[in-house]
């Protein structure tokens, strides 16, 4: 099912009534989901991320702006009527219900010509159990399972009344780094596998790019970017993104351009074709850096994270907003310890400029 | 280092070192010694005038029950007097064979089953409601926790006045229709016919019924106290989940907000048998201390105002036997309460 969201919008009203200050969560956002994907909804605490999510299962009104599932207009629907999953952050599983009864739960309470009898219940609430792996657990209650356990019975309870659209609300943020691993993998199966539209709130941009087919980007309640993971990571349009995306962070200095040359300090690092002389942002992945003796761009040298495959070069320049330089380099290249700087040359196709004012990208020619 | 040593050795030797070391440990041992037996001591002593107030009004009460139950026709007054009493079962008999006891029995037993159950659901209907309001709920909190503030022989006097009627039903059924309590006014509008509730003549279904609303309404504010707190620690995302998977009020009701509540409906239920069995201001409330209407004395005694009216006749022994009896009833309840409730709870 496709999922399209236009001009959506949620304001909410201030709490404050003598400051009369409202809180736009959602500012104007508009953007189709195709049928049958994966898609991230990514940004920091804050952002209008889990406001849009539940805008989309109905449990929160938009201030304006309309939804559609498909072709159906479903911005006035209520929740029930929209047939959507929708697996909580801490899961809402009822407690005083065992995994089995959970998963029925859904399928009891339909009527009419969907009601089904008990075994035609029982053999979709088994389905969906085999489905997350916990059909060994169905006569446990909640309390007596793991975390990772819980949020498998909750998304076979949302997926056991077949959902147009399943959602989740940080699907990961409870469970430990290990789980996490292996639960995203399994979430990405299991949508695989159903072929059900699914969209997912986190502020983890690694989980984000890991599984989906698609990253939505927000920041203050407006959207920023909307691509593949790859892309997004590999053309950030402006500053908020490339420093959102990739660990380590992206390293960023300010920088000015004169003559087609961007400057870092008083270094020429980089010839940059077609832009304009002036301040700008420059920020550079840290895969973006070779080493060379005879290279443009001049750092002081810190130290050398070891890490295997690659290393870490840990550098420090006047010009840079943070603390320090990181870049990652294979391995094979021999860093002198014993020098006070480290030199490097460059990938343009690395490194992003932004324009000072506005923060959003700059374009120039990679020859 | 070696200086000291040698200084130690030396000290050894002279045995200096050793006297020292005995005097300063004796001493060491003395303290401690002090301090360890008022440490022990100290607890009590904090601990003593409450243990003092317990022992003298909770302990000696209860054992000076159960003496004065076991022997056979006992009174103060006697015992005073220098009469004797013997070891016996004689005040049980007794109490068992009286009308007057097994009649308080029945009362007590009718208004705790019907009370009970009736205020429990209403609590639970009016939190419930209550919980579901933004605007005004503070007030309405406010005002459906009035009764439990006010004096119960107040509201037992109000409540006597609104079921009064006007004149007696000694004589003619004619006699009735005049009426001045608003019950029987408000019924009048409906048509119905005034029903003699609690004066001279009255029927005891009519004054049971009285007594079942006045207690009803009495409990209410508690338990609607204790089911509103626990409905607003339940966490709203069970709800929200429900209303995903389009559950029906009804279901949400029964499914969810009735098993989340179970802990704090047991404890209500417990609470409001213990505390049916122990009714009597209530009746005093509304009767006065005959315990019933005008012309029919005791007919809605309890087992409280049983004991109360022994004791007032100096037979201690048939009241502390009766006290006894009604200990082991609330004690049975409460464990068959606790049992049921342990199987149907979810904690």
């Amino acid at each position: 099912m496709k999922v399209e969201l236009q001009n959506l919008t949620k304001i909410f009203p201030s709490r404050n009534k003598k400051s009369g200050e409202e809180v736009v969560a959602v500012n104007n956002f508009t953007f189709t989901i195709p049928d049958g994907k994966l898609v991230g909804l990514l940004g920091p605490s804050g952002c209008g991320k889990s406001t849009t999510l539940y805008m989309i299962s109905g449990l929160q009104k938009p201030t304006s702006g309309k939804i559609f599932f498909g072709d159906e207009d479903v911005t006035e629907l209520t929740p029930e009527n929209r047939g959507i999953g929708l697996v909580f952050q801490n899961y809402a599983l009822y407690p005083h219900m065992t995994v089995k009864q959970n998963i029925l739960f859904p399928l009891q309470n339909l009527k009419g010509k969907d009601r089904m009898t008990k075994d035609e219940m029982l053999n979709r609430a088994l389905e969906a159990a085999k489905l997350v792996q916990i059909d060994d657990l169905m006569d446990r209650k909640p309390s007596e399972l793991s975390g990772g356990q819980q949020q498998r019975v909750a998304i076979a309870r949302a997926l056991v009344k077949m959902p147009r659209v399943l959602l989740l609300d940080e699907p990961l943020s409870n469970l430990d780094a290990r789980l996490r691993l292996q639960t995203r993998e399994e979430i990405r199966r299991i949508q695989k596998e159903t072929g059900i539209t699914t969209i997912f709130v986190t502020h983890d941009q690694e989980e984000a790019m890991s599984i989906s087919d698609v990253i939505v980007v927000m920041k203050l309640g407006v959207v920023q970017q909307v691509g593949k993971p790859q892309e997004i990571y590999d053309d950030p349009h402006n500053l908020f993104v490339a420093k959102f995306l990739g660990t380590p962070p992206i390293n960023v200095f300010t920088g000015r351009v004169e003559n087609e040359k961007l400057y870092i300090g008083n270094d020429a690092v980089l010839d940059v074709k077609g832009v304009e002389d002036k301040d700008v942002y420059v920020s550079i992945r840290p895969e973006g850096f070779s080493l060379d003796e005879k290279g443009p761009f001049i750092c002081e040298l810190s130290n050398v994270e070891i890490m295997g495959r690659d290393v870490s070069v840990v550098s420090k320049n006047e010009a840079s907003l943070n603390p320090v330089i990181r870049s990652i380099i294979n391995a094979d290249n021999k860093v002198d310890m014993t020098s006070a700087t480290v030199r490097y040359t460059l990938k343009p196709h690395k490194v992003f400029l932004f324009d000072k004012k506005t923060e959003e990208r700059i374009y120039f020619e990679v020859k | 280092m070696s200086k000291v040593l040698n200084a130690l050795r030396s000290a050894f030797v002279d045995g200096v070192w050793k006297t020292f070391c005995v005097k300063w440990i004796w001493q060491g041992f003395c303290v401690n010694l002090v301090y360890k037996k008022f440490d022990k001591w100290k607890g009590w002593l904090y601990l003593a005038p409450a243990i003092v107030l317990l022992l003298v009004f909770t302990l000696w009460p209860i054992v000076n029950t159960l003496r004065m139950a076991f022997l056979n026709g006992y009174s103060s007054l006697g015992e005073l007097g220098g009469e004797t009493f013997e070891f016996g079962i004689q005040n049980f008999q007794k109490v068992i064979t009286y009308a007057k006891f097994t009649s308080a029995l029945k009362n007590t037993l009718l208004l705790c089953v019907i009370t009970v159950p009736i205020s429990t659901i209403l609590a639970l209907l009016i939190a419930v409601c209550l919980n579901a309001i933004k605007p005004l709920q503070k007030l309405l909190q406010t005002i459906f926790f009035l009764p439990y503030v006010t004096n119960s022989i107040a509201i037992g006097m109000v409540f006597a006045a609104m079921f009064n009627i006007v004149g007696n039903n000694i004589g003619a059924e004619a006699e009735l229709i005049k009426t001045a309590g608003i019950i029987n006014n408000i019924l009048g509008v409906f048509g119905v016919k005034p029903v003699n509730w609690i004066n001279a003549g009255s029927s005891y279904t009519a004054n049971m019924t009285v007594m079942v609303i006045y207690i009803v309404w009495n409990a209410l504010p508690f338990k609607i106290l204790i089911l509103l707190g626990g409905l607003q620690s339940v966490n709203k995302q069970y709800y929200e989940a429900a209303k995903i998977d389009g559950t029906p009020r009804w279901r949400v009701f029964t499914k969810i907000t009735v098993p989340l509540l179970s802990p704090m409906i047991a404890y209500v239920v417990i609470t409001g048998f213990i505390g049916g069995f122990k009714e009597y201001s209530s009746i005093v409330g509304i009767f006065g201390d005959t315990m019933g209407p005008v012309g029919d004395p005791r007919r809605l005694n309890t087992m409280v105002g049983y004991i109360y009216d022994a004791l007032s006749q100096d037979y201690q022994g048939r009241a502390s036997a009766a006290a006894l009896m009604l200990f082991a009833i609330i004690f049975v309840v409460t464990m068959i309460n606790l049992y049921v409730s342990k199987k149907k709870t979810h904690y």
